[in-house]
């Protein structure tokens, strides 16, 4: 939309307690549909999100955006951060930060609540909802800006098929709009329902990137081949 | 801190007692009738118990706003920011909450007092001087309860608040506020330790009557003189604003754990 992409990683490193834990990184993603980082526990999926988000300091190397818009970006975290607030509070946040006006404010927020299937729960706290309800509530959080990037930790980490499937369609949406959704996920199946793009982390480095649909029909390297298969890779 | 100032006044009546137990059996004959006045006193509100209640809670309540102001937002500060010798202000805040409130009241007198370098602006046995010893006893209670309290919500919102590009002072703002049944409570914690506290105020204050005396002071005198009615309808009035304070904080940590705001 704003011209953001590409990304471009060049030799990005990232080290915490004198532990590598990702890198060296090189990696250009342009403009296109959903993006997903797939790899096994500890490869570094996190890590990778948080660096092109910008919330985790690298040690060397260099991130490029085509144009710099940390407030066209957004986040959803692995465990959703909620705020002490209700539910119409939690989503109301990103846009009052905005200093928007209030009408504004409450209309987008009313739209969201129903889209996420929240009617009537506005004024109740958002500290009682439940996993799936609260995951939901920071995917809209995250969208009511209508941001050029949104990234995913494994939002469908702890949900149910039909949650899954609620936020997957909710992505698909959002990703027509021209969002560019990067999204880490474990699961092979949601990957295949979404991917336009896939890229493969294992150990800290990226180890297979591509378009999607010929990573899945011939992976390139026998391990993204075995992490299909759904065999132990290391 | 709830325990503390229930065991405090208590501490405080069995002090009393046990500091006339000589004539036993007439003693007891006087508690009771002093107990009866106090109700009394309590329930005509006599303006006596009047009138030193609300210079009480006058002074308390000016002290809290002060210490509230300061201690808040450095609390949130510390918790917020991190700087080369934050540390350091923690450890700083932490050693003066342990400090004696006697001896808060010692130097509050000495930099008040006529030679000292306040000594111009007149200050001492004033509501005033009562004012600033109880600030510099509560400031870093609140400080420190409230600066517990904002690095755990901090810690909790850090990554959200990192991710929506939020300034500093947005950052506060919404920290301030999310927290502020915990702040709230650190609050009540305070006016609870200044409400109660005797050994400063009374240094200071100089517990002169209609200028300096409030409920703890008269308490102390009264007991001295031998005129339990007062003492205990002051104590009285005393026991019920602290069961009161922490009534209030027993609710807000109820709130707080069902997740209701
Ligand atoms: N701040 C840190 N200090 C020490 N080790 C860290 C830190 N951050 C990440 N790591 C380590 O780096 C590795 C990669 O972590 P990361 O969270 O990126 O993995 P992941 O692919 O997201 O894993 P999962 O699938 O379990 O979420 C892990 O082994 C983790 O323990
Ligand atoms: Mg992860």
């Amino acid at each position: 939309m704003t011209g953001m992409f590409p990304l471009t990683l060049n030799q990005v490193v990232v080290r915490r307690r004198g532990r590598l834990v990702i890198g060296p990184v090189d990696l250009t993603i342009g403009q296109g549909g959903p993006l997903i980082v797939m790899g096994p526990n500890g490869s570094g999926k996190t890590t990778l999100l948080r660096v092109m988000h910008g919330v985790e300091r690298i040690n060397a190397g260099s991130i490029n955006w085509a144009r710099e818009h940390p407030e066209r970006h957004a986040f959803v975290f692995q465990s959703p951060i909620i705020m002490r607030r209700s539910v119409f509070e939690n989503l109301a946040y990103p846009l009052r930060l905005l200093r928007r006006p209030k009408d504004e404010i409450s209309d987008a927020v009313n739209h969201w609540i129903t889209r996420i299937g929240l009617e009537n729960r506005g004024t109740t706290s958002a500290s009682r909802l439940s996993g799936g309800e609260r995951q939901k509530l920071a995917l809209a959080r995250a969208l009511i800006r209508k941001p050029d990037v949104l990234f995913l930790d494994e939002p469908c980490a702890n949900l149910d098929g039909r949650a899954t499937r609620e936020i997957e369609a909710l992505l698909q949406e959002t990703a027509v709009t021209g969002t560019r959704v990067i999204m880490s996920t474990h699961d092979m199946g949601q990957a295949r329902r979404l991917a336009q793009e896939i890229v493969f982390m294992l150990g800290g480095k990226v180890h297979e990137t591509g378009d999607a649909q010929s990573a899945f029909a011939n992976p390139k390297t026998a391990e993204f081949a075995a992490f299909q298969r759904g065999d132990i890779v290391t | 801190m709830r325990r503390f100032l229930l065991v405090f006044f208590v501490k405080k009546l069995n002090l009393y007692l046990s500091g006339s137990k000589g004539k036993c059996g007439t003693f007891m004959f006087e508690l009771i009738e002093g107990l009866k006045a106090a109700f009394r006193l309590v329930i005509t509100f006599d303006p006596e118990l009047w009138e030193i209640s609300l210079r009480s809670l006058r002074v308390t309540l000016t002290a809290l706003l002060i210490a509230s102001l300061i201690a808040m937002p450095l609390g949130t500060y510390l918790a917020v920011q991190r700087f080369r010798y934050r540390r350091f202000v923690i450890a700083i805040i932490n050693a003066l909450m342990g400090l004696p409130p006697v001896v808060v009241g010692l130097i509050v007198y000495i930099l008040l007092s006529r030679s000292g370098p306040f000594g111009v602006f007149n200050l001492l046995f004033t509501p005033t001087a009562m004012i600033i010893a109880q600030v510099v006893i509560i400031t870093p209670l609140i400080a420190s309860i409230a600066h517990q309290a904002m690095r755990e919500l901090w810690a909790e919102y850090h990554d959200l608040l990192i991710s929506l590009n939020t300034t500093k002072a947005q950052r506060i703002r919404t920290l301030i506020w999310d927290g502020r049944r915990n702040l709230l409570t650190a609050a009540l914690a305070g006016f609870g330790r200044a409400i109660g506290e005797v050994g400063a105020i009374m240094i200071v204050g100089g517990n002169i009557d209609n200028v300096t005396r409030v409920l703890t002071t008269a308490i102390a005198l009264e007991t001295g003189k031998g005129d339990f009615a007062l003492a205990l309808g002051l104590g009285f009035v005393l026991i019920g604003i602290a069961v009161v304070v922490n009534l209030a904080i027993h609710a807000l940590s109820r709130t707080e754990r069902e997740g209701r705001w």
